[in-house]
């Protein structure tokens, strides 16, 4: 092993070394010839599906959506024109107020995170697929990497950042630490969110209520018991 | 043994920070004038970058530099190159670009006019196998980064054909060993199974993207990353920048998910820091999206494989003839393969065994180890056929893994090739004792029975992963105030192990848990040299490295004792943080020793420390020199034989025999840890797993088309980690009572990964169990499967299709 001089023998079978740059095994570059299964040209590598990006450009220039078949590597860009047309907007977050001017294609989550300095607020996915970026809009958890900042005008948002109050801690935050909710933690903050929304809905719910109400938050390290456990703890002792 | 802290349900130091909001996270990482980089990741499987033209990229208003492949020294495993112009795999980073906000970067990479040039592809590694099959990079099809060199196999035509559609074709192979006489068990045996088998790859798809943030500062390379370990992962990002390890500055205080994907270093968090230094060391701000962590964040191996194995009457496993093809992805990937053979030899004890295993190189994302790689493949495909055995046989399914399982304390047992000894094993007692608390007996009279539609059954699984490692280094300090700083390179991936076993010091030098520090998070914390977080090892290795830091603290603090009061360090003891004579009643506390030993200096505070320790030890124990009594010490206990970790899990399920859908009744996980360090964390960990095992086993998915090779399942909702729905509520988690291992200062080994094997295999027995014996030798095990089974409609792909489900 090269890696490390110190590196002890004492390693078991299932020890893993990190692969030495400088020793793996390197064939040359690919040849131009082609043998076996042909593929097709460049053009068939285009996705048929609607590129997310093209999305957002389309939201810019109209305010309508245009579909469009445009991609990576198209000579022909989508109609949109690149830039983005930005928008004055006062956001109210945690009670405070903040005037910004944003792109009018810019997500909250974007903003909240990148101008705000609110990190708290997760990208796990940036598709409305995960839940790490929950938020609270009015009453409502909303995923703010799905949500438009443009359009937040005079909504009331709360974030993880805003759930303790006065530096105590929420009963909900409480609870998720006497159970050991979080592991990795990075969807804890959208765990949060998405529990004390629902007791603020409903302060009795049932078990099944509760992973209902929760299910849009995953969890890769599987904690959904001890989060569920924190939420009935904070349900029974309230 | 009565400890005072090992063993009670501490409250994390950081978990605070993680209901808050406060815990950052790589792409957490703000600075003036940040810089935002966007990768060019190829759409091809395979092909070759003939032409890039900038020009219109760099017109894009914000445009601040690119970075292409031939202005890095890349590593020489072009497959897992940091930027290449040859990508081997969908999503591999081309080249990059920096600009001033992030839309602006996706902009000028869409303004990257690039010309491709595709060429063949593999996505099905028998593919690769056959006579005039194409490879997935030039020059070759088979390489592992354990012991097998870059090279072409192909089989025969013959061997495809005498294997027809459902059988493996066996073929020549770079590994081949065995033990014992497998003709004469083979004649023993009284029942002989033989089973083709597929076992999809799969994504590990942590929560957290890799994103990775760097600046250069006064000669150093400053890296925000994600990564599972923190003092391990150092060399190899240093390897990949091309500097050296000291200078770098890495932080990495928090990890968003790993699971074996981000064990260390990996070529994309190289792609800031050059990105920088090519910008004159302005931050740079690399966010990764959920596609291209799909892409670069590895996956599990897949295989392709055969399995025979010969049974007494009495159930036991006299003879186990093994085969195994890997998907090993487009680079040395990892040796998930080669586990099944140690997994197999362990969990059953076989009389004699055969172990045949040829990885296969494809175009699909690098392959890495992901928990329990190989060994949770491997009690996946035998743990089902185990319960078919057990029904041809009469017997038991239990009784039949009681005949063959490890247990007394692992006397007698035997891993591997070379049939090695371990430090301990009681996966037989794992076994008794769960089903005993699990009820197994009552809920079995039930198994198989149906009512309506549903048909109730219960399921045991097992598993096993190495679980420990020794000679590393510790590094404790008590500053003139009396507090311990425990300082450690375990990285926080969420085991919270960086606290479980930075206890042990404090444990040895009898301090109060509110007097300690826990001093982590990457180069700053001045880490000792410590193994990483990964294959289930941190419970055994970093307990043995505060054990001895431990020691050689309380060593020193007594003689320190004695040069204060008079007589030797024989004449005093260590209690409430004070140094006691044996006699007399003279005492001196820690914190008088503490300054005591900043005036000596010497071997007391850190300016003389052991030459055996690694050089990041000495060098984090020279920059705290001076600043108390600083102890640094390497492990050097003895070690002997494999730590291996097991674990034992019993399910019942409700299998619904018109939709396919599984319902899981009840789950009982039981590993053997020895000592348990922390109740809580286990329990945390052993239901983590088992639903990480349930998604493994059943939910997730890893499809690639085959026309094109491109993948389906890049998103989360595709590849469809388990959520709250998909799981029970509770789950019961036990362990081994009277269990221990003996070449552990306090008993204890490590748990991560066998938990899940152990979780996905027992659902796949209670489905065998629900089906009648009957066992699909396919994972993931999908509703459509058990439709068509039940219906007897023949499976929607070829028996070793792969990537289709």
């Amino acid at each position: 092993m090269s890696w490390n001089s110190e590196t002890p023998e004492t390693l078991d079978a299932g020890m893993v070394m990190p692969p030495d740059p400088a020793n793996d095994f390197g064939p040359e570059p690919a040849t131009v010839e082609i043998a076996g299964n042909v593929v097709g040209e460049p053009e068939s590598w285009r996705p048929p599906t609607l590129a997310r990006r093209t999305f957002l450009r389309g939201v810019v220039c109209s305010g309508v959506v245009i579909a469009s078949s445009g991609y990576l590597f198209s000579s022909q860009p989508a109609n949109a024109s690149a830039k983005s047309t930005d928008r004055l907007i006062t956001l109210s977050i945690n009670g405070k107020k903040h005037r910004l001017n944003v792109p009018s294609n810019e997500t909250l989550a974007h903003t909240l995170r990148y101008r705000l300095g609110l990190t708290g607020t997760k990208l796990g996915c940036n598709r409305a697929e995960c839940g790490a970026c929950t938020v609270i809009i009015g009453d409502v958890t909303e995923y703010s990497c799905s949500t438009l900042t443009s359009r937040m005008q005079g909504k009331e948002i709360r974030t993880i950042e805003g759930i303790a109050q006065n530096g105590k801690l929420h009963p909900v935050q409480q609870a998720f630490i006497d159970e050991l909710g979080p592991q990795c933690g990075f969807c804890t903050p959208g765990q949060v969110m998405s529990a004390v929304n629902l007791l603020e809905m409903n302060a009795n719910p049932s078990v099944d209520e509760v992973r209902l109400a929760m299910s849009g938050n995953l969890c890769r390290c599987g904690a959904y018991e001890h989060y569920l456990n924190g939420v009935m703890k904070v349900v029974r002792g309230a | 043994m009565a400890y005072k802290i090992i063993g009670k349900d501490l409250t994390p130091p950081d978990i605070e920070a993680k209901v808050t909001g406060k815990a950052k996270y790589a792409e957490d990482f703000r600075a003036d004038g940040m810089v935002f980089l966007k990768l060019l990741a190829s759409p091809m499987p395979h092909a070759k970058v003939k032409n890039i033209d900038l020009s219109k990229a760099r017109k894009v208003p914000g445009f601040v530099g690119v970075l292409t492949a031939d202005e890095l020294k890349q590593p020489k495993d072009a497959g897992h190159a940091i930027l290449t112009n040859d990508p081997a795999f969908v999503g591999q980073p081309i080249l990059a670009i920096a600009a001033e906000s992030e839309q602006a970067a996706a902009e000028a990479i869409e303004a990257v006019e690039i010309e491709l040039e595709p060429l063949p592809f593999v996505i099905d590694p028998l593919d690769s196998l056959k006579p005039n099959g194409p490879n997935a990079i030039n020059g070759g099809n088979v390489a592992n980064r354990r012991g097998v060199k870059f090279q072409e196999i192909k089989w025969s035509g013959k061997d495809f054909a005498l294997a027809g559609d459902d059988q493996l074709p066996q073929g020549q192979v770079p590994i081949d060993w065995s033990y014992g006489d497998l003709e004469a068990k083979f004649k023993e045996s009284v029942l002989v199974l033989e089973e083709a088998f597929v076992s999809s790859a799969n994504a590990h798809h942590a929560l957290e993207p890799r994103s990775a943030a760097a600046y250069w500062e006064n000669g150093k390379v400053h890296v925000w990353g994600s990564t599972q370990s923190s003092s391990f992962a150092v060399p190899s990002l240093a390897k990949y920048i091309g500097v050296k390890p000291s200078e770098v500055v890495m932080v990495s205080e928090f990890c968003g998910g790993g699971f074996g994907g981000k064990g260390y270093a990996y070529p994309v968090m190289a792609i800031p820091a050059f990105m920088s230094k090519k910008l004159g060391g302005r931050p740079v701000m690399m966010r990764m999206s959920r596609a291209e962590e799909f892409y670069n964040g590895s996956a599990r191996a897949g295989f392709q494989g055969s399995v025979k194995i010969g049974f007494g009457a009495d159930g036991r496993v006299k003879a186990l003839d093994a085969f195994v093809v890997q998907d090993n992805g487009p680079t040395g990937g990892f040796w998930d393969f080669q586990n099944f053979g140690d997994a197999s030899s362990i969990v059953f004890q076989p009389e004699a065994m055969r172990y045949r295993g040829i990885p296969v190189l494809t175009n699909t994302p690098p392959k890495g180890p992901q928990r329990g790689p190989g060994e949770n493949q491997t009690a996946n495909v035998l743990e089902p056929l185990m319960d078919k055995a057990a029904r041809k046989l009469g017997i038991d399914p239990l009784a039949l893994r009681l005949m063959n399982s490890p247990g007394g304390g692992g006397a007698g047992v035997k891993i591997g090739a070379k049939q090695a000894p371990v430090t301990s094993a009681y996966l037989r007692e794992a076994l008794e004792q769960g089903a005993k608390a699990f009820n197994y007996a009552e809920r079995k009279k039930n198994s198989g029975k149906r009512v309506g539609s549903k048909i109730r059954a219960v399921g045991i699984g097992q598993a096993y992963h190495s679980a420990g490692g020794a000679g590393f280094d510790g590094l404790v300090r008590i500053t003139p105030d009396g507090i311990l700083h425990i300082h450690t390179g375990v990285g926080n991936l969420g085991t919270y192990s960086y606290m479980d076993t930075s206890r042990v010091a404090a444990e040895v030098l009898g301090y109060d848990w509110s007097r300690c520090v826990i001093e982590r998070g990457g180069t700053k914390a001045n880490m000792p040299w410590n193994l990483g977080q990964f294959g289930s090892n941190t419970s055994f290795t970093m307990t043995r490295t505060n054990f001895a830091a431990g020691t050689a603290c309380k060593e020193l603090l007594l003689e320190i004792g004695s040069m204060v009061m008079g007589g030797t360090s024989d004449n005093y003891q260590i209690a409430d943080e004070k140094i006691v004579a044996k006699t007399g009643g003279k005492s001196i506390t820690f914190a008088e020793a503490a300054q005591k030993a900043i005036e000596l200096g010497g071997k007391f505070s850190g300016q003389e420390v052991d030459e055996e320790l690694n050089p990041m030890t000495k060098a984090s124990a020279k920059a705290l020199a001076g600043t108390g009594l600083v102890a640094a010490a390497k492990d050097k206990q003895p070690k002997k034989g494999v730590v291996p970790g097991l674990a034992a899990a019993f399910i019942e399920i409700e299998l619904d025999a018109e939709t396919g859908r599984v319902d899981i009744i009840d789950y009982l996980g039981i590993p053997d840890v020895g000592t348990v360090l922390h109740p809580k964390g286990l329990a945390a960990q052993v239901r983590g797993a088992a639903v990480m095992g349930f998604g493994l086993a059943a939910l997730e998915r890893y499809v690639y088309d085959p026309e094109y090779g491109r993948p389906n399942i890049r998103g989360l909702y595709q590849a469809k980690p388990p959520s709250y729905l998909d799981v029970p509520a509770f789950m019961q988690s036990v362990y081994v009572e009277g269990a221990t291992d003996p070449q552990n200062p306090v008993g204890a080994k490590g748990v991560g990964e066998p938990i899940q094997g152990a979780a996905s295999s027992a659902y796949l027995s209670a489905i065998t169990e629900a089906l009648g014996g009957h066992t699909f030798n396919r994972v993931p095990v999908v509703a459509d499967m058990i439709i068509n089974h039940l219906n007897g409609l023949a499976p929607s792909h070829k028996p070793l299709q792969v990537n289709c489900q």
